[in-house]
């Protein structure tokens, strides 16, 4: 009597599955939209205490001002310039220009613009000798500041474009110190030991600051 | 002759039968990828792309701040900042940080990073006001969220 019963096919009909499972796939594919967590990070300066700004002497020369105006033209260092692109070249060139590097330490690593300048490989050194070391330009990476000035009525397309040259520029002086390549550097996984000793070897006596500006309402 | 005949006896068919098994393997990592989104964004947001881009680590301590011209017209044409579903005003943002880093465990609260997304045609002006309350609400890691420029763009 049990033979009978089994003789009836007992197996589910799978040949659908495939199809189904196409379907809810289809679904999933259309509306995934998987969470992007990159970007540009800024830090900002802490709160002023007072209203009043603390004026802080800063040799003109140590400052490399970019400013944008309403109508998104831009004035570096003063003269016009309408070729975002090129503000990365300006910029790497001026951080590690060491017109007249101290012995001043500063920052949390205790670093000084000269012991900066003995760290780096032979091929910056060579290139600063060579083409940079104006007095005209900045003292050395601890004092460099690269200020940020946009109008209100600039808009934000371009301030991205700028702040990407300016991230580059400092991607490539910190890649080139540890022998790497801006993007390389940029992808060093600071959860990771080793990369965490490159990363921070790169950036001590080189702060990175960028300067956003408060912008002014005149002009445009 | 007999050497087509031979031929054509052979089993022309793909095994099909794995293919529910690729299949499934396929959705289930969309369906672990996938976040479902629990705020509609009621604002424009064509943002710009960058090159030079940053992976946040921690996404917990990530919160999100939505700037761009309104969708619905009722709202006007100004650039408006969304908070979570809902418009928040320059002077509610330090309220909004506080009431993000209370979600948070007490040690993090200082880390607490505000990622903008802003559409590309805003001004700057509303930029720097949110900078500003954020530097007043002592929500000082800020990230501007882009996406990364293909070389197409260029």
């Amino acid at each position: 009597m049990a033979r009978s019963k089994n003789s009836g096919s007992q197996e589910v009909n799978a040949g659908s599955m495939a199809d189904i499972a196409f379907l809810l796939l289809i679904f999933f594919l259309v509306t995934t939209q998987i969470a992007t967590n990159k970007g540009l990070t800024l830090l900002l300066p802490p709160k002023q205490e007072d209203d009043e700004p603390i004026e802080v002497k800063q040799q003109q020369r140590n400052i490399f001002k970019i400013q944008v105006n309403s109508l998104d033209r831009l004035l570096v260092e003063d003269e016009p310039l309408d070729d975002v692109s090129k503000i990365g070249d300006m910029v790497y060139d001026f951080i590690i220009n060491f017109g007249n590097p101290g012995d001043v330490k500063r920052g949390s690593e205790k670093v000084s613009d000269r012991e900066t300048f003995e760290s780096l490989p032979p091929t910056m050194k060579n290139y600063i000798r060579n083409s940079l070391s104006s007095k005209e330009s900045s003292d050395g990476p601890g004092t460099a500041i690269v200020s940020l000035k946009a109008d209100r009525g600039s808009s934000y397309e371009i301030f991205i474009d700028i702040l990407d040259q300016l991230n580059a520029a400092y991607n490539r002086v910190y890649g080139e110190r540890v022998g790497l390549t801006a993007e390389e550097f940029r992808k060093l996984n600071r959860n990771d030991p080793r990369d965490l000793d490159l990363y921070d070897r790169a950036r001590s006596g080189i702060p990175k600051a960028i300067s956003i500006a408060e912008p002014t309402k005149v002009g445009g | 002759m007999s050497k087509f005949k031979k031929k054509s006896n052979a089993s022309q068919d793909i095994p099909t039968a794995a293919l529910p098994d690729i299949i499934f393997m396929l959705l289930f990592f969309f369906m672990v990828t996938t976040v479902l989104r629990e705020t509609e964004i009621k604002v424009k947001q064509d943002i710009p792309r960058a090159e030079q881009l940053v992976k946040l680590e921690k996404k917990k301590l990530v919160t999100y701040l939505y700037v761009g011209e309104p969708k619905e017209e009722q709202f006007g044409t100004e650039s408006l900042i969304q908070a979570n579903d809902a418009f928040i005003g320059i002077d509610g943002i330090v309220q909004w940080v506080n009431q993000e880093k209370d979600g948070l465990p007490e040690a993090e609260r200082d880390q607490i990073t505000i990622s903008l997304k802003v559409d590309k045609e805003t001004k700057m002006g509303i930029i720097v006001d949110i900078q500003t309350e954020l530097r007043n609400a002592n929500a000082r890691k800020i990230m501007y969220a882009t996406p990364q420029k293909t070389d197409e763009d260029n």
